[in-house]
């Protein structure tokens, strides 16, 4: 681990990302698209506008959460 | 907003379905789950003629290859598009599904299920009950999966629930209506729609069910699980409309005896 990395969860799995990397460029990494995926960060909803604002700490549980198929 | 009657059939006039401020074209409400592949979810989900279908809210598979969105294939201008709770066990673990499914920013309406049992699916209704009024408190349009009990259903109507989703059978099961009697028991006592939730396993089942006065039903597996959804989508709609129409139209009543359709009189000697 390079000392400007930081592990967080992301779905449950371990994850690097990098100091004060803000949430949306996760989801660029992960080529998710913003407006189709809903982020909870320690169990908090981010609002789409926050995405670009909020940086990622240690230790962050990120959920990135979207609509399937069910009844 | 006012409710228009419109004309579903020959000369027999119906109201369409109102859920709190919104008014749907058909009574069948079909969900997105269990169908072999997408294109065969849309094909099916148009044939049922359904406005309102229900999504699951789950993580993002990080490790498939980039497959196209649900809402690429059910286009939110075509369909409203309502969230559930599936998979909930405790009230908090579905309200923080459904608060999830708000923030997708689609719609504040939410179907609510908090199961208590893994092998019926049957609800917890005190989790249930706690639940929606947490929900409509918060705002949410809450259409909680119930069983068929009267004193659990005016409960939540009580609590604010804007329809009732009493199942017909569990979930998947595809029994068909196994208590026609408590749906018009719901019928009778409940101000909001009562919409059968789970259990239709085909055609005969979805008319049956909207014989007893159901004002909609709500399937999944039954058109899924087809050997060719898209027909079933086809004859579903033709059901549901039929026994609707059935229930407007005022059954004759049963008898244990047979009473002849022709006249008595004018026999040979």
């Amino acid at each position: 681990m390079s000392s400007d990395e930081i592990e967080i969860l992301v779905n449950g799995q371990p994850r690097m990302a990098r100091i004060g990397q803000a949430v949306s460029e996760l989801l660029s990494e992960l080529e998710l698209d913003g407006r189709l995926v809903v982020v909870e960060l320690n169990r908090q909803i981010l609002r789409r506008g926050e995405l670009s604002e909020v940086k990622l700490e240690p230790g962050d549980r990120v959920e990135l959460v979207n609509f399937v198929g069910g009844g | 907003m006012t409710t228009t009657l419109e004309e579903v059939g020959a000369g027999v006039r119906d109201e369409p379905l109102t859920i709190a401020d919104r008014t749907f074209r058909s009574r069948l409400i079909v969900g997105s789950g269990k169908y072999r592949d997408s294109e065969e979810m849309v094909r099916a989900i148009r044939a049922a003629g359904a406005d309102m279908v229900t999504v699951a809210v789950r993580r993002v598979d990080l490790d498939a290859s980039k497959e196209e969105s649900l809402l690429h294939w059910l286009d939110p201008e075509e369909f409203f598009v309502l969230p559930n709770t599936a998979g909930c066990y405790t009230a908090d673990e579905a309200i923080r599904y459904a608060r999830l499914g708000r923030a997708s920013g689609l719609t504040d309406w939410v179907k609510l299920e908090v199961i208590g049992d893994q092998a019926t699916l049957l609800p917890d209704t005190d989790e249930l009950l706690k639940a929606t009024r947490i929900l409509v408190d918060e705002g949410f349009t809450v259409l909680p999966y119930t069983n068929d009990d009267l004193v659990t259903a005016l409960k939540l109507e009580e609590a604010g629930a804007s329809a009732v989703m009493p199942l017909g059978s569990p979930i998947g099961s595809g029994l068909g209506l196994l208590n026609p009697v408590n749906v018009r028991i719901l019928k009778d006592r409940l101000s909001v729609p009562v919409i059968v939730d789970a259990g239709v396993g085909t055609a005969s089942d979805a008319c049956i069910t909207m014989e007893q006065g159901a004002d909609a039903i709500l399937m999944n597996t039954a058109l899924a699980e087809a050997e060719r959804p898209e027909i079933m989508a086809d004859a579903m709609r033709m059901a549901v409309e039929a026994g609707r129409l059935a229930y407007l139209a005022g059954r004759m009543p049963r008898r244990e005896w047979a009473v002849p359709s022709s006249p008595l009189g004018g026999m040979l000697s």
